[in-house]
């Protein structure tokens, strides 16, 4: 594989910026990687090669003739296929959304695109982020990189996947439970869920509107920050939007120093179900953390034992509101219009022809928590939960900096494994949805690959909202910590080994 | 199918009539509730949409400053109290002109509750109490196409524009009103009314129910007479005038007590007004509808400081009871005088009558007795008749002037009403002007007495009072084109 | 609290989507599992303790009522899956009077 393929961000923008890199040199590269590996790996629903290249020549043009430009200017990025963007389709992994071309760009793709970035295409994800293994997709399933028979994680397994097979060195995602950090765990790359309200929802097509926070993916810490910085600020068109200065992730993610920190383990997040190479890595990490001076104590956040019913009550209720646009009259799939039928019968068939059964339980259940006589009891109770949530994260960050957990139970599941199972399936956000709940920033760095199956494990460090810096701090110290052990990442590894001879071009 | 009514006056002799009244007022804002897309009537359809009022996947909502400050100032005004703090709701139903199908609007937080509006009918007063204001948008405009009729029962397929879709809407509640009795219809049509006035007063709105920018929902229910507890009611939609609304009441009064008393039972259920003057059955309320109504996420609560509450409070305009109370005081009307104006809906136009130099009297005069009387005959209201307070006051002129009298004033009416231009252009066009030439007349006079020797005979006898059948001769000659007390001076002169 | 595929097909209704008779005997029991899984929160949802709708305690976001450029007609119209006469046009409605 070609060394540009497998240099981070941070090294590229170094490059490119003196010269000794073209963008366009870049983003052939990734296309090529992309012809290479996808149709194993299958990250990307929709390709736009030659508007890639023609973003990509559009910056050498402006850098020859001398413009000053962004860190990123020149990078490729992959695109969760949730963001809107004009000129190609954005389907949010659904069939009722097929060949939908958005008449406008997401604010995200606005600031992406103003940054110089390359979107090289979108990505495979669980159908509107419905998922923890993208299996839900309406069109075909994500392979994990590091095994293609594993899932990549969900609802965002197609941007992990494309970091993870080197297809892109930046990716975006979406995180409402979980969606960006679990994918990040099962890939052993950087997943972050920043601040509710720290990056803009607009021209995100709406899952849970109180929980979904757009992320940045990458495969290290500093590249992450790179992108956080470009895509998060204050957007008058999102009144969710938090008015308030972007904290400097760069310098955090590069002054990565823990000493005197305290560290937290949240009691809830470990034992039963856990499997035993997860939380042995995890372990490991934190006595490292402690090596580097870190003061690592423990806390109990005991109402986090109510947190996966919580937001499978708030979720699907959110959603059954948002989802029900989708009614087969101003764009989307339309079926059963023959001239007999009537409006109320063709949403029904179109909407039933056109969501995939995760999606039609998640808008049933939601149906039935608003309804009325049930509300006090579902999401009326839901709620109050959330309070008792919030209120355990504010008493535990008044004695700690950051709040740690492994990022999920296990590592990838084999394809098919959970499908049948939903309970099983959502067992997967345990760690990540309290932080969505209560709406403070998250992020999954991965820690090693467990004993029991070589499989990638991720660690969650959580900090107060508004303090996204602390999440790039911590999880950088530990990165570098973690990776001057190794001798290198652990996706090098990958890459040396057999089952990773396909991303070079060998056979699988 | 013929549907039976019980006479009204038999149906409040043995039902109490109970009100509610829902009214949507329309936001003159410069843009949506949720967008800035212009907030305008007429444009090329889906010409003022964008991502926001359309809904598309993605989309987010955030609300007109304007539009909060256009609904505290109506609360304000309707003597309601104001939220300290209170939030948007989503109101989830699927139909084909909503975007999002589900409304934003407010559920059991409204910006503004606990209202009262005190109205006069007929010399009662009558005290309405206001349950609440609260703030949604509207939806789009749907058009049915393909079958004969327009409407929506044998259409084909319909053809929506969504350039109304996001547009600010106020609704007013009333609490259920009771002890109005037989003037329930009066009532409603006295609340509304005022409402529109308070609206124009405020300038928020362009309250033309025509047009919609006001509409009403009017519901009435039946107890029989000395009991309490609340009967079924009926909504009744599609009433366009205020007109419509005492006539839709009045109507489903009469209905609703011919069921009764036969024993059966009121459907509570939406009816549809037709101006031929009945009503019709809608969709049955019987399973009511579950909105499963919850906050709305993407926006955040509306928490209204006490200094701004104030700060608007200040810049109320002049309530219209107020008002109404100054015009009468300065225009010297008894109270029921002044009450039929009111009740007429003709204040505004008086107002712009005298303003143009009539005196109140005569502007009276001329709106609430020849004016009204042809409104009715044409089944419009006063303000649509093609003359306006300019011309009104113009014939008035005409009149003390003496080129006009009554009777050729009311034919003036003719020509304006024609079309024929203003009252000054109609005298010259028809030649209608009196006759004020006295050799004219008195040639008139002459052949009149000529022709009635007897009566003449009398009247110089000293028998004055018979000079009247040869004023009318003379009269009739000039086609009433003279000044009869002129025509009864010169007979008098005449005939010693 | 067990859901009957007749529940929920009636839940179906009310959110327009057509469930086919083996979808809906696959649901029923799927939903029960977890809405029983879920009840559970109404064990620690105590009166006293006030819901939070939203994360960030923000209030009072509005903006200003000046006209921002809209959407063309046709790029509006462009997704549509149906158009007429300049609008959208949607299958005939049943029932109720506009």
């Amino acid at each position: 594989m070609s060394d540009l393929l497998r240099t981070d961000a941070a090294e590229l923008s170094g490059l490119l910026a003196e010269k000794q890199l073209s963008a366009r040199e870049l983003t052939q590269a990734s296309l090529e990687q992309i012809e290479r590996v996808d149709s194993a790996v299958k990250a990307f629903l929709h390709v736009d090669a030659a508007r890639a290249l023609a973003s990509a020549e559009a910056i050498d043009a402006r850098r020859m003739a001398g413009e000053e430009l962004g860190p990123l200017a020149g990078i490729p990025l992959a695109m969760k296929d949730i963001f809107t963007m004009t000129g190609a389709p954005t389907t949010c992994g659904s069939r009722i959304l097929e060949g939908w071309v958005p008449p406008y760009n997401s604010t995200i793709t606005d600031k992406v695109l103003a940054a110089g970035i390359v979107v090289l295409g979108k990505t495979n994800m669980d159908e509107f982020a419905m998922g923890s293994s993208t299996e839900n997709s309406g069109y075909f399933t994500t392979h994990n990189p590091w095994d293609l028979d594993r899932i990549p994680g969900g609802s965002g397994g197609g941007s992990a996947a494309a970091l993870a097979a080197f297809e892109a060195p930046l990716a975006l995602g979406t995180d409402t439970g979980g969606s960006i950090r679990q994918p990040a765990a099962v890939t052993a790359t950087v997943g972050v869920k920043p601040t509710y309200g720290a990056t803009s929802r607009y021209g995100v097509v709406a899952m849970a509107s109180s929980l979904d926070t757009p992320g940045p993916c990458a495969r290290t810490v500093l590249d992450a920050a790179l992108l956080h910085q470009v895509i998060a600020g204050w957007d008058p068109r999102d009144s969710t939007s938090i008015n308030a200065a972007v904290p400097d992730v760069v310098a955090a993610a590069k002054h990565a120093e823990v000493k005197g920190l305290k560290i937290a383990v949240v009691r809830e997040l470990g034992g039963d179900g856990y499997a035993p190479g997860v939380l042995q890595r995890f372990n490991e990490a934190l006595a490292v953390l402690a090596e580097l001076g870190a003061e690592i104590t423990e806390v109990s956040c005991p109402n986090f034992d109510y947190a996966l019913s919580a937001y499978y009550l708030i979720m699907p209720s959110e959603v059954s509101s948002n989802l029900a646009r989708f009614d087969a009259m101003r764009y989307g799939l339309r079926v059963g219009d023959d001239g007999v039928n009537s409006v109320e019968d063709v949403m029904n068939l179109t909407r039933g022809a056109g969501f995939g059964a995760e999606v039609k339980r998640r808008i049933i259940i939601g149906t039935y928590a608003l309804s009325s006589g049930y509300y006090d009891a579902y999401y009326g109770s839901a709620q109050k939960v959330r309070t008792l949530i919030t209120q355990d994260f504010d008493a535990a960050f008044a004695s700690a900096d950051v709040l740690v957990s492994p990022t999920t139970p296990t590592t990838a599941f084999k394809i098919g494994e959970r499908v049948d199972d939903p309970l099983a399936m959502y067992k997967a956000d345990l760690c990540t949805i309290p932080s969505n709940l209560a709406g403070n920033c998250a992020i999954s760095v991965p820690v090693g690959l467990s004993p029991d199956d070589g499989l990638p494990v991720g660690f969650q460090i959580m900090a107060p909202a508004m303090a996204d810096d602390r999440l790039y701090r911590v999880g950088a110290a530990l990165e570098q910590a973690l990776t001057d052990r190794w001798g290198g990442r652990l996706l090098d590894q990958l890459v040396a080994s057999p089952a990773g001879a396909y991303l070079n071009g060998g056979a699988r | 199918m013929s549907v039976e009514l019980m006479e009204f006056e038999e149906a409040m002799a043995t039902f109490d009539p109970v009100l509610g009244l829902e009214v949507h007022v329309e936001l003159n804002t410069a843009t949506k509730m949720f967008c800035g897309c212009a907030n305008q009537f007429g444009d090329v359809p889906n010409s003022n949409t964008c991502p926001v009022c359309l809904g598309l996947p993605g989309s987010l909502p955030v609300v007109n400053g304007k539009a909060i400050e256009s609904a505290i100032r109506i609360g304000l005004a309707l003597g309601c109290d104001i939220a300290g703090w209170c939030r948007f709701a989503r109101k989830n139903y699927f139909y084909p002109d909503m975007t999002k199908d589900f409304q934003t609007s407010q559920y059991d937080e409204p910006i503004a509750f606990n209202g009262l509006v005190e109205l006069e009918v007929d010399g009662e007063i009558f005290a309405i109490e206001i349950e609440r204001a609260h703030m949604e948008e509207d939806a789009g405009k749907l058009v049915h196409a393909g079958g004969s009729t327009g409407r929506i029962g044998d259409a084909e397929y319909s053809l929506v524009d969504y350039n109304r879709a996001g547009t600010p809407l106020i609704e007013i509640v009333t609490r259920p009103i009771r002890g109005t009795g037989a003037k329930a219809p009066a009532v409603a049509k006295a609340y509304v009314s005022y409402l529109r006035d308070l609206m124009r007063a405020l300038g928020v709105s362009d309250v033309r129910m025509e047009q919609g920018s006001l509409r009403c929902d009017a519901n009435v229910s039946l107890m029989p007479k000395g009991e309490t507890e609340l009967g079924l009611r009926t909504e009744t939609k599609n009433v366009n005038s205020l007109r419509s609304i005492e006539n839709a009441l009045y109507y489903e009064i009469r209905r609703q007590a011919a069921l009764l008393a036969a024993g059966g039972k009121v459907h509570q259920e939406t009816r549809h007004w037709h101006e031929e003057g009945y009503t019709t059955a809608g969709r049955s309320k019987e399973e009511a509808e579950d909105y499963r109504y919850f906050p709305e996420p993407d926006l955040v609560p509306v928490a209204p400081s006490s200094e701004w509450v104030e700060q608007l409070r200040a810049t109320l305009p002049e309530v219209p009871a107020v008002k109404r109370k100054r015009l009468q005081a300065a225009w010297g009307f008894a109270d029921q005088e002044f009450a039929d104006i009111v009740n007429a809906d003709a204040l505004e136009l008086i107002q712009e009558t005298v303003a143009a130099g009539a005196l109140p009297s005569s502007a009276r005069k001329w709106w609430l007795t020849e004016l009204a009387r042809r409104a009715n005959e044409a089944g419009v209201e006063l303000a649509q008749l093609p003359i306006t307070p300019g011309q009104v006051a113009a014939l008035q002129e005409l009149v003390d002037a003496g080129t006009l009298n009554d009777k050729l004033a009311r034919q003036v009416i003719d020509g304006v009403l024609a079309g024929e231009g203003d009252p000054a252009a109609v005298v010259a066009g028809r030649g209608l002007a009196v006759v004020s030439d006295d050799g004219a007349l008195a040639a008139a006079v002459d052949r009149a007495i000529q022709a009635n020797p007897d009566v003449a005979a009398k009247i110089g006898e000293g028998k004055v009072a018979a000079a009247g059948a040869l004023i009318g001769a003379v009269m009739k000659e000039m086609r009433g084109q003279a000044d009869a007390a002129r025509v009864r001076e010169l007979i008098l002169a005449r005939l010693g | 609290m067990a859901l009957t595929a007749k529940e929920v097909a009636r839940l179906g209704e009310l959110a327009r989507i057509r469930l086919t008779d083996s979808e809906l005997e696959q649901l029923a029991p799927q939903l029960d599992v977890i809405l029983t899984a879920v009840a559970r929160v109404s064990e620690v949802a105590a009166t006293d303790v006030p819901p939070t709708s939203h994360a960030m305690a923000l209030i009072n976001v509005f903006r200003e009522d000046v006209v921002q450029p809209s959407l063309t007609p046709e790029a509006v119209l462009a997704g549509a899956p149906s158009v007429g006469d300049g609008r959208f046009r949607v299958p005939r409605i049943l029932g109720e009077e506009a």
